[in-house]
């Protein structure tokens, strides 16, 4: 039975503890609002890229002279994962999620004898996948110094990818991160960028196009941009994804908090009365035995 | 006059959605102005003012950093990679940009890239120039 002055601090303990959450809580809500907008913004720009990339692919008949980002090296033996997490922890299963989708993912092709390397942007996504898979990971990007995320950190990020695809590195690129739908959803996907996903359109593939300069050229720059489009984007996402899982587990642990309180003080006031009880019938027992 | 729905989006925001009478494109071939009507096209951009024509007389300019164009039936969809209001621009921001410019110039050794941040070089000078800064 702790006593009466345990009980006390362990309710003024957990009081500080609930005030942290709900700040942290509050600042996520902030953020989020920031973070959802961007990624709001952001979702345009990809939309017309991939529909563009669409109809302009869906022209081109995939030969020798296609550039290997569509066509890809034609092997499937490398497999580079790009697992986008967050840099910091306390947001519900945000991290884990992303790092288990990623972790299934690399079992699963390394038991059909597949080569896999991994990029790691977020330091929690390398802290969980390091334990399984410390040979795998190749690189470690930290955007821990950026404060607002922008085209350059994806273009950066982008540059690296292509320097290795260059180099004969991989044949294949996936990409996990976190879509945000809303505060209570975020979904962990994996996005294959190289070879590039190609929806078709179809819907204007009928009209006769001009190109200024020429398809290929086009084709040649385009490609590129749209693996630092694709990859900014699940930033992006990763982002407002990241502040929605802080923001409703800091509620829960605000919640739980609040809970915990009651139930403390619930205690401490029982054993309160159970005391001055106590010291009353001894009091009155005294007495009678007089 | 005829008008044709033109967007203007940048990886940040869209900048402009909404029925036009002309845009004056910085194409990497020459710039090309495009009404409504126009033949279904694809062109790359380079670094340049973008002219947005809503009414005769009246334009309003974008500075783009590179990115393409997409004219078709719908209209015209211009993906920029950069895309700075010309009154939002400052010497500040120009000045940067034009170091960063003159730095993936330095940076590349293919004659055609080189080419194409020596012409961003100069355009944005001309851009710095065009508005008394």
């Amino acid at each position: 039975m702790p006593s009466l002055k345990d009980l006390r601090n362990r309710i003024a303990s957990v009081k500080a503890t609930q005030k942290i959450t709900k700040a942290m809580q509050m600042v996520a809500a902030a953020k989020l609002r920031r973070a959802q907008t961007a990624a709001e913004a952001a979702r345009p720009y990809a939309e017309r890229m991939s529909s563009v990339l669409g109809n302009l692919a869906s022209g081109i008949t995939v030969g020798p002279e296609t550039p290997r980002l569509l066509a890809g090296t034609g092997s499937d033996r490398v497999h580079l994962l790009i697992v986008c997490t967050a840099e910091r922890g306390l947001c519900g299963a945000f991290n884990s999620s992303i790092a288990r989708l990623a972790r299934d993912h690399a079992t699963r092709l390394m038991a059909e004898g597949k080569t896999v390397k991994i990029i790691c942007v977020g330091k929690k996504g390398y802290d969980i996948l390091r334990r399984q898979f410390a040979q795998q990971i190749i690189e470690l990007i930290d955007l821990r110094s950026v404060r607002q995320l922008g085209f350059e950190q994806g273009d950066m990020i982008a540059q690296k990818v292509l320097a290795r695809f260059e180099a004969g590195e991989f044949d294949v690129a996936t990409l996990f991160y976190s879509r945000f739908r809303s505060v209570i959803a975020q979904i962990p996907t994996a996005q294959q960028i190289i070879p590039a996903q190609i929806e078709a359109t179809g819907t204007s593939s009928d009209a006769v196009y001009d190109y200024e300069p020429e398809e290929g050229e086009i084709l040649t720059t385009l490609l590129p941009r749209n693996l630092t489009v694709q990859i900014f984007r699940a930033l992006l996402e990763n982002a407002a994804s990241e502040q929605g899982a802080r923001m409703s587990a800091m509620d829960n642990a605000t919640r739980n908090a609040g809970e915990m309180i009651k139930k403390q003080t619930m205690t401490y006031n029982r054993s309160r009365q159970a005391m001055i009880t106590k010291e009353l019938i001894e009091i009155i027992s005294g007495a009678e035995a007089l | 006059m005829a008008t044709f729905n033109f967007e203007l989006v940048s990886p940040e925001r869209v900048l402009f959605s909404g029925d036009v009478d002309a845009v004056v494109l910085p194409a990497t071939e020459g710039d090309m102005t495009v009404l409504a009507g126009h033949a279904p096209t694809m062109t790359a951009l380079k670094t340049g003012f973008l002219v947005i024509t809503n009414t005769p007389g009246n334009g309003r300019r974008i500075l783009v950093r590179g990115g393409f164009a997409d004219i078709n039936q719908n209209g015209l969809t211009v993906l920029a990679e950069r895309a700075l209001p010309a009154e939002e621009l400052t010497q500040e921001i120009l000045d940067h940009e034009i170091l960063q410019a003159e730095m993936a110039y330095d940076a590349t050794n293919e004659p055609a890239a080189k080419h194409a941040a020596e012409s961003a070089v100069a355009q944005l000078r001309e851009a710095k120039a065009a508005l008394n800064f």
